[in-house]
């Protein structure tokens, strides 16, 4: 997946999670994460977000989280949201979704 | 006996009342992608009920999804992803002809298929909004295998009559008795529409007793705070019970001595009436009563 511009999605909602992305010039993943739960999870939330990233194709992301512990479903959610924007893909294969 | 007592909204963008969206205990919950979503936050939406219905275990509670009809840029995309994301229901908002529904039931089977789903394990729900949409109620009722209620939307059909709800509700009066004709005529639900006022409790029962009494099988519902009213309403009472059974007993006493017909307290006693009995026995139950622990000395009541 090719990063045109940025992407954002999310809210600082309770339970939501806001992700903004960009392509990375240094060619690599980098994700800065804060979270009111960094202490309990934040090991999980970045582990979980690079295997999403490797999974969706996307190896050269500057990741930035914002997290008000969120689900992991909705921390997938959102940065779908936000990569597919970035991207500025509008016809999604839900077929590969699932 | 399937309860759809209450479907309760939830706003399709919202994560917070999303996760927590069961826990109300309403008989279904209802995601919505449509009018509560921003036109620029539709693709979020759709990411977060497609993420949640996949990974959240939503346990009894029948889930739906609202979706945005075809005839706008995001009802074909909604569909092609909730049909995999498997809720129980999609619900069509204003509908307006037979053909509305299908073509909706069409691209759901289209995407079951290529899905590997079962083909027509994933149910519709019309609803119908404005005044073409009630003139052919019937019509759509029966349009498609798929279908298993129907569901009132009053707030665009008062905008499409040129007027606005009272609390005493005459102007709904007509749609409401073609809608739950439509419905029992083809063997479907018919769920009733919102009450926006969350702080006018009063009015609420009122409103709920009303369509109860009217034939309605539940209510749309927007806030938490509604579903046990509703519940409460819906349930038989003690006296409501103990009547059943005493009717219950009295035609089962005819039938041996070779009758049909039977009299309690004095009253003629035939088959639509220990059909409503029944009903009101059954409806206990599956509301969860315990009938076995009801003290059959309380007076009884019609």
């Amino acid at each position: 997946m090719n990063l045109i511009r940025t992407g954002k999605a999310g809210t600082l909602e309770s339970s939501d999670v806001m992700i903004t992305v960009r392509n990375n010039p240094a060619n690599d993943i980098e994700i800065k994460l804060k979270s009111i739960v960094e202490k309990q999870f934040g090991n999980h939330i970045r582990s979980f977000v690079t295997s999403l990233l490797e999974q969706m194709d996307v190896h050269s992301v500057i990741v930035d989280i914002d997290d008000r512990s969120a689900l992991d479903c909705v921390i997938r959610a959102r940065l779908e949201t936000a990569l597919y924007r970035a991207a500025g893909i509008k016809v999604f294969r839900w077929e590969e979704m699932e | 006996m399937k309860l759809r007592r209450t479907m309760l909204y939830v706003p399709g963008n919202n994560p917070n009342m999303v996760k927590d969206a069961h826990i109300y205990r309403s008989d279904a919950v209802m995601f919505d992608l449509e009018d509560s979503v921003a036109v620029q936050e539709k693709d979020a939406a759709r990411f977060l009920i497609f993420r949640a219905l996949t990974c959240i275990d939503y346990e009894n509670t029948e889930t739906v999804v609202r979706i945005n009809g075809l005839n706008t840029p995001f009802g074909e995309d909604d569909v092609r992803a909730m049909v995999r994301a498997r809720p129980d229901i999609i619900r069509l908002p204003k509908t307006e002809t037979p053909e509305d529904i299908e073509a909706v039931d069409a691209l759901i089977g289209a995407v079951e298929k290529e899905a590997g789903i079962e083909e027509g394990s994933i149910r519709l729900f019309a609803a119908i909004e404005n005044a073409r949409g009630v003139v052919n109620a019937y019509r759509i009722a029966v349009s498609s295998p798929r279908l298993v209620g129907i569901a009132f939307g009053a707030e665009d059909f008062v905008t499409n009559l040129n007027t606005q709800r009272s609390k005493e509700g005459m102007e709904l009066f007509t749609a409401r008795q073609e809608i739950l004709m439509a419905s029992r005529a083809a063997g479907l639900h018919a769920i009733d529409t919102v009450f926006s006022d969350v702080n006018d409790d009063e009015g609420f029962r009122r409103e709920v007793t009303l369509i109860k009494n009217m034939g309605f099988d539940g209510k749309s519902v927007i806030n938490p705070r509604q579903v046990s009213i509703v519940h409460e309403l819906y349930t038989p009472t003690i006296e409501q019970i103990n009547s059943a059974r005493k009717i219950l007993r009295a035609i089962e006493e005819a039938e041996k001595e070779g009758s049909g017909v039977a009299a309690v307290d004095g009253k003629m006693i035939d088959k639509p009436i220990v059909e409503r009995a029944r009903r009101t026995l059954e409806l206990a139950q599956v509301s969860g009563i315990y009938l076995d622990e009801i003290d059959e000395e309380v007076p009884n009541a019609e």
